[in-house]
């Protein structure tokens, strides 16, 4: 029975000492990414090539998700207003849920399992079928010419993303209330620009969505490379990527928020 | 200059915390010679590979390339060493992303300052020399497995280097890409004057095209010589390699305790 509990405060002691030491491991990778990122910015041809597929290719869910969350949003905003007379009010509602939290929260987490699981998947199949040594072999540094830019076109595209899911939101908020349902489309227009600030509600949306794409591309070029070479590895990768940036994200989110907009009316 | 040195291997020892692989390896490689290394699978050879490429540290002896002791460089000049060597992977490691010609280009993209009309020329070149100049705009995935290898040793010929090393090179071949494979290594090898390392367990193909055979076992150099000299060796080990004998020195069965014992029937007298 003592044996039992020793073995098992052993194990949680093993898997502490573990996800630290995995954590350094990480912190080292992202900072020699970082180092090593001036080939992406001399040969920025590279990054461009890399923001067609982790951008572009993921503007079409991203326009999709937000059009469907920005009619929602319009639907029960305008059901809860209308009790109390403002369904006026319905385009500030919809434009500020979407700006501060749900543009960037949502479309890191669409980003995450659309673009970082397939970051993931690429660079952990690249090692498995020894791509990434035959490259060492050729004298061609492996982080500088395939993980760098990989890692700053999902930065830049973060934001991008996030703004379109927000935009997408708008629209839809304003097809279901003011088209369909029959909200002013007046005051639905000039309640949102008379309540939406600029640096207060759109940058900080935008510097959100900046940390979430940071954190992204980071743990997804990380668990890639990092992925043993195995079909078992690469799938294994792929999950913790999925499930490791939606938990950041969530994370981050709630100390950013904190940050930003504490004590405000 | 045919007969200089090109690659010394001195008293290699390389071991992993728990287990040793290499002991005492020595070995000597000229300009223009196909040298093979042949050993079981597990035996330590593509070690022996990733202790000559300087992807790992030797845990004691040298491998000198060139004249330049490999795991003393530091990263950039292994790196510039990297590049007077080619490896072809077991089966080609080739770019996916990037056709035939790109995957044959990339060297001369990363590494040279040619212009692009120069570059084609150069990768026409080198894939005519593998009998692919036709098939220069198909992606890695429209290859067969002997084609794959054939671009892979374009892609590795790219740059002209002194030396290549092949990880299992005839592995999942069928017979005519075999010897494709294996004539392309020895005429590649003359025509270019470098040197060949041939890490395989293909007796017959690779006792064709090779100047000189190691045989590794359990960490040491268990025999060596020309293939005509394997070929008659009588020594037990090579003896079994050479002729696929289930038996001999390397035993058929994992370490066991007594077959009796492990059955229970001990206490039966039979």
């Amino acid at each position: 029975m003592l044996k039992q509990i020793i073995s098992g405060i052993q194990n949680i002691g093993h898997r502490a000492i573990e996800s630290v030491w995995r954590l350094g491991v990480a912190s080292r990778f992202f900072i020699l990414v970082l180092l090593k990122s001036g080939t992406s910015l001399r040969r920025f041809d590279l990054v461009i090539r890399e923001l067609y597929f982790t951008g572009v290719l993921s503007l079409i869910i991203i326009v999709v998700s937000g059009l469907f969350v920005g009619m929602v949003l319009g639907l029960q905003g305008y059901e809860t207003l209308q009790k109390y007379g403002s369904e006026s009010a319905v385009g500030t509602l919809v434009a500020l849920s979407l700006v501060r939290e749900l543009g960037p929260v949502v479309a890191a987490l669409l980003f995450a399992s659309r673009a970082g699981s397939a970051i993931t998947a690429e660079i952990g199949l690249m090692k498995a079928t020894e791509q990434l040594a035959a490259m060492g072999m050729m004298a061609v540094d492996p982080i500088a010419r395939v993980v760098a830019p990989r890692f700053w076109a999902g930065v830049i595209s973060m934001p991008f993303l996030a703004a379109m899911f927000s935009v997408m939101g708008v629209f839809g908020g304003y097809l279901v209330t003011v088209l369909f349902i029959g909200v002013d489309e007046g005051s639905y227009w000039s309640q949102m620009q008379s309540a939406v600030d600029f640096r207060f509600d759109i940058l900080n949306g935008f510097i959100k969505s900046c940390f979430f794409g940071v954190a992204v591309t980071a743990i997804a070029v990380f668990e890639g490379y990092d992925a043993p070479p195995t079909a078992e590895g690469v799938s294994g990768a792929t999950t913790r990527t999925v499930v490791t940036s939606s938990l950041v994200i969530l994370g981050l989110d709630f100390i950013l928020t904190a940050f930003m907009f504490r004590g405000v009316s | 200059m045919a007969s200089e040195t090109l690659i010394e291997v001195n008293d290699l020892n390389f071991s992993y915390p728990t287990r040793a692989i290499l002991n005492g390896i020595n070995m000597s490689m000229r300009r223009g010679q196909v040298i093979a290394v042949m050993g079981g699978s597990g035996s330590g050879k593509t070690t022996l590979l990733r202790l000559i490429s300087g992807a790992i540290q030797p845990t004691s002896g040298y491998v000198k390339f060139a004249g330049e002791v490999v795991h003393e460089l530091d990263r950039d000049a292994l790196f510039k060493l990297r590049r007077k060597m080619g490896m072809l992977f077991q089966f080609g490691a080739l770019f996916t992303d990037l056709s035939v010609f790109d995957n044959v280009a990339f060297q001369m993209r990363e590494h040279t300052n040619l212009p692009e009309s120069m570059i084609r020329d150069l990768v026409l070149m080198k894939l005519h020399a593998v009998g692919l100049r036709g098939g220069h705009q198909l992606m890695p995935n429209e290859l067969s497995g002997g084609m794959a290898r054939r671009v892979a040793l374009a892609r590795s010929i790219a740059l002209d280097p002194m030396l290549i090393m092949y990880d299992e090179p005839f592995t999942g071949l069928d017979p005519i890409s075999l010897s494709v494979i294996g004539n392309l290594i020895r005429r590649l090898t003359d025509s270019l004057g470098m040197t060949s390392i041939v890490v395989t367990h293909d007796v017959h193909e690779s006792l064709k095209i090779v100047d000189y055979v190691y045989f590794i076992a359990d960490g040491v150099i268990a025999a060596e010589g020309t293939p005509k000299e394997v070929r008659e060796s009588i020594a037990p080990f090579v003896h079994q390699f050479i002729h696929g004998e289930e038996d001999g020195p390397v035993p058929f069965h994992y370490p066991a305790q007594a077959y009796r014992k492990d059955l229970n029937l001990e206490d039966i007298v039979a």
